[in-house]
C-alpha cells in the first residue's frame, strides 16, 4: 500500500448511487454518451469527438458533467461492471438516471455498483486531472492533489 | 488498475428486505409489488424502480399504460443474464410494450456473415423478452409502426430517438428510459413519477430561431440531420423550441432530426412552434415563461454542423452506404427507389466495391414487398436488414473503412462503434457515391450562393 495522502480537501457531494471507492481522477469538461462513448470489454473512451478520446476509465474515479445521447448507456456500464472495466467511481455536475440505472441493476444482479456522487459546480471544478479521490457511502469526497504513482494505478 | 465497486448499498439493503423506502411515498399495490406479493420478477423490477425514484427524486410513483424497451437492443453478458433473470423468475408485461430493435435479423442473419455463437445468444435474449409478453416489433422508429402513442399518454420509451419522438412530436409523455428500467416500468405498469411526465417540466428552455435559412434549404432532407445534430451540441439536455420549421414537414424528417438531437445531447423533448403539439405558439411553448437563453441559427452554423457529421473525405474510397437509422419508413424505400431508378436509367449499377446496407423493420418491409420498388431496390443490389442495426449485430466486415450515411445518429455514433471512417450526406448523394464508389457529394443546398 501507498503511504496514506494528506486529504487536502473535502467536498460534500450527494450520492446518487452510494458506495465506497478510491482512484485518479480523469477529468472532463464534456458530456459523455457510454453507449457510442466507452467500450465495456477495454474501458477505453471511444467517442472520437471527445476530448478524452483513447483514455482509459478503469479504477479511475470519472470526472464529467453528465451523460447524454443514448439510452444504452446504461447497458454499458452495466457490462463494464461485469467484466471488470468500470470506472471505480463517476463524479457528475448533474444527475444522470441512466447512468444510475446501469449502477443500480448490477446491485441488484451482481451486488457490485459503481458509486456516483454529484457535486456542485464549485467542487466538480475544483478537482483536477489526476487528483487522488476518495469517496465514502455518505457522499464525501475527499481529494488528495497528485499521488505520484507509488505502485498504484501506473 | 483496480477497480473497487463495492456492496452498494444504502437502498439496497433497505428494500431488500421488502420494506419501504422512506423517501418515496408508495401505494398499496406498489408495496405489494415490492413485499414480492406478485411475484419475484415484479419485486426485482420494482425495487429497481423505487431505487430510481430515490435517484430522480420523486415523491411517488405513477402510471404508465405504454412500454418500449430499448434493454434488449444490446447484446452483452450482463444484458442477457438480466433478461433471463427475470423471464426465469415468470416476469410478464402487465401494459402493452413494443421491443426496440435486436442484436440480429432474426431471418436472415447467415446472409450477413453474423457469428453463430453470437446469434445464438442472440436469440436467447429475443426469446426472453418475447417470453415476457413484449410484442415482437423489433424497431427503432416505433412511433412509425404499431401501438403509436397518444397525445397526452403516460409512458415508458426506451430509445433515445424514440423517446424524443414521442415527447416532441407525438405529445406523449416519457422520461429518458435506459436499458433494463424499461422492462423494469413494463412488469410493474410504475415510474417514478417526475421530469417530462409532468407538464410543469415540459416548457421550452432555449429559443432557438433560424435567422436567415432559405426556405427550399428548411424543405431539405439534409437539413434536419444537420439541424438535430447542432441543437444536441447547443443544448444537452435543456428543451429546445425552435422557430421557424416549415409546418409540412415530415414524420422522417422529424425523426432524422430527433436521432441526431438524442446523440449530440440529452435531447428528450423539444418544441417547434405550429408544427408540434404543445408549441402552437411561442407563448405556449414556454408555458409563459421568458426563454433562458435565444440563439440565431444561421446556415454558416448549419454548415459547420453537416462537416462535422463527417469524418471522411471528399473522393474517399467508399465501402458501405448504411441508410435506416432510425429504421427505413416505406416512404423512404419509396424515395430510395426513386433515387436508384434515374441512375439505373442512366445505365449506372452499384459499384463492385460498395455494400449498400438499408436497416428496416417488418412492418415497413411488408409494404415495401407490395411495392413496384422492391425489384429495383433488389436489382440494384441493395441488402435489406430488418429487427436489428449495423451498430447491434456484427455485420459490418473488419475491412470496412469507410462508411457513408444520411443519418447524423448513424455519422455520430459510427466512428466510434464501428472504428470507420464516415461520410454523412443526402441519400441522393450516398446513391451517386455508391455508383461511383467513392464519396461525392454536391452539397447544392449548403454551398455558398
Amino acid at each position: 500500500m501507498p503511504k496514506r495522502n494528506i486529504v487536502e480537501r473535502i467536498l460534500n457531494g450527494r450520492p446518487v448511487v452510494a458506495g465506497q471507492a478510491e482512484g485518479r481522477a480523469l477529468v472532463s469538461k464534456e458530456p459523455l454518451s457510454f453507449w457510442g462513448g466507452i467500450c465495456p470489454q477495454t474501458g477505453e473512451i471511444i467517442d472520437r469527438r471527445h476530448e478524452r478520446s483513447g483514455a482509459i476509465v478503469t479504477g479511475r474515479v470519472f470526472v464529467f458533467p453528465q451523460g447524454k445521447g443514448s439510452s444504452t448507456s446504461s447497458a454499458v456500464l452495466l457490462e463494464s461492471i461485469k467484466t471488470g472495466f468500470a470506472p471505480a467511481a463517476i463524479i457528475n455536475l448533474k444527475v444522470d438516471s441512466i447512468l444510475a440505472l446501469g449502477s443500480i441493476v448490477s446491485d441488484e444482479l451482481y451486488h457490485q455498483a459503481v458509486p456516483i456522487v454529484v457535486l456542485t459546480k464549485e467542487d466538480f471544478f475544483s478537482i483536477k486531472q489526476d487528483d487522488y479521490i476518495t469517496i465514502e457511502p455518505d457522499g464525501t469526497v475527499k481529494v488528495s492533489a497528485k499521488l505520484r504513482e507509488k505502485g498504484r494505478n501506473a | 488498475m483496480s477497480v473497487h465497486p463495492v456492496r452498494n448499498s444504502r437502498m439496497g439493503d433497505i428494500l431488500q428486505g421488502g420494506k419501504t423506502s422512506n423517501a418515496v411515498k408508495l401505494s398499496r399495490r406498489d408495496k405489494e409489488l415490492l413485499d414480492g406479493q406478485q411475484g419475484k420478477a415484479a419485486q426485482m423490477a420494482m425495487r429497481i424502480l423505487v431505487r430510481m425514484a430515490e435517484v430522480d427524486g420523486a415523491a411517488e410513483m405513477m402510471d404508465v399504460s405504454q412500454a418500449h424497451i430499448d434493454g434488449c437492443g444490446l447484446l452483452s453478458e450482463a444484458g442477457l443474464e438480466f433478461a433471463e433473470t427475470l423471464a426465469a423468475k415468470g416476469a410478464k408485461v402487465a401494459i402493452p410494450t413494443t421491443l426496440n430493435m435486436g442484436p440480429l435479423d432474426l431471418q436472415n442473419w447467415r446472409q450477413f456473415g453474423v457469428d453463430e455463437d453470437f446469434a445464438a445468444k442472440a436469440i436467447r435474449q429475443a426469446k426472453a423478452y418475447t417470453d415476457m409478453g413484449c410484442i415482437p416489433t423489433w424497431t427503432c422508429a416505433p412511433y412509425q409502426s404499431y401501438l403509436t402513442p397518444r397525445f397526452g399518454q403516460q409512458i415508458a420509451w426506451g430509445e433515445s430517438n424514440a423517446i424524443c419522438y414521442a415527447n416532441s412530436v407525438l405529445g406523449a409523455r416519457t422520461n429518458r428510459y435506459g436499458d433494463y428500467i424499461d422492462i423494469c416500468a413494463a412488469i410493474t405498469g410504475r415510474v417514478p413519477k417526475c421530469g417530462l411526465h409532468l407538464k410543469q417540466n415540459r416548457k421550452g428552455q432555449i429559443l432557438l430561431r433560424l435567422a436567415d435559412i432559405d426556405p427550399a434549404i428548411i424543405r431539405s432532407n439534409a437539413f434536419y440531420a444537420t439541424l438535430g445534430h447542432l441543437i444536441g451540441s447547443l443544448v444537452d439536455d435543456k428543451i429546445p423550441v425552435i422557430e421557424g420549421l416549415a409546418t409540412e414537414v415530415s414524420s422522417d424528417q422529424l425523426k432524422a432530426l430527433c436521432a441526431a438531437a438524442a446523440s449530440s445531447g440529452a435531447v428528450a423533448l423539444f418544441h417547434a412552434v405550429g408544427v408540434t403539439p404543445e408549441a402552437n405558439t411561442l407563448e405556449e411553448a414556454f408555458q409563459g415563461n421568458t426563454p433562458e437563453r435565444i440563439i440565431d441559427i444561421h446556415l454558416s452554423d448549419l454548415r459547420k454542423s453537416c462537416s462535422d457529421l463527417s469524418t471522411a473525405n471528399e473522393g474517399a474510397g467508399l465501402d458501405l452506404v448504411v441508410l435506416g437509422c432510425p429504421h427505413f419508413s416505406f416512404d423512404e424505400f419509396r424515395e430510395l427507389a426513386n433515387l436508384i431508378q434515374t441512375e439505373t436509367e442512366k445505365g449506372k449499377t452499384l459499384h463492385p466495391r460498395v455494400q449498400f446496407v438499408v436497416i428496416s423493420c417488418q412492418t415497413s418491409y411488408a409494404l415495401l414487398q407490395r411495392s413496384e420498388f422492391f425489384n429495383v431496390l433488389a436489382d440494384f443490389g441493395v441488402d435489406i436488414t430488418l429487427d436489428t442495426c449495423v451498430f447491434h449485430t456484427p455485420m459490418v466486415s473488419p475491412d470496412t473503412k469507410v462508411i457513408m450515411t444520411n443519418s447524423g445518429k448513424c455519422a455520430y455514433y459510427a466512428p466510434g462503434e464501428l472504428g470507420v471512417q464516415v461520410a454523412f450526406g443526402t441519400m441522393a448523394e450516398c446513391v451517386e457515391s455508391a455508383v461511383k464508389g467513392h464519396v461525392c457529394r454536391n452539397e447544392i443546398l449548403w454551398k455558398e450562393s
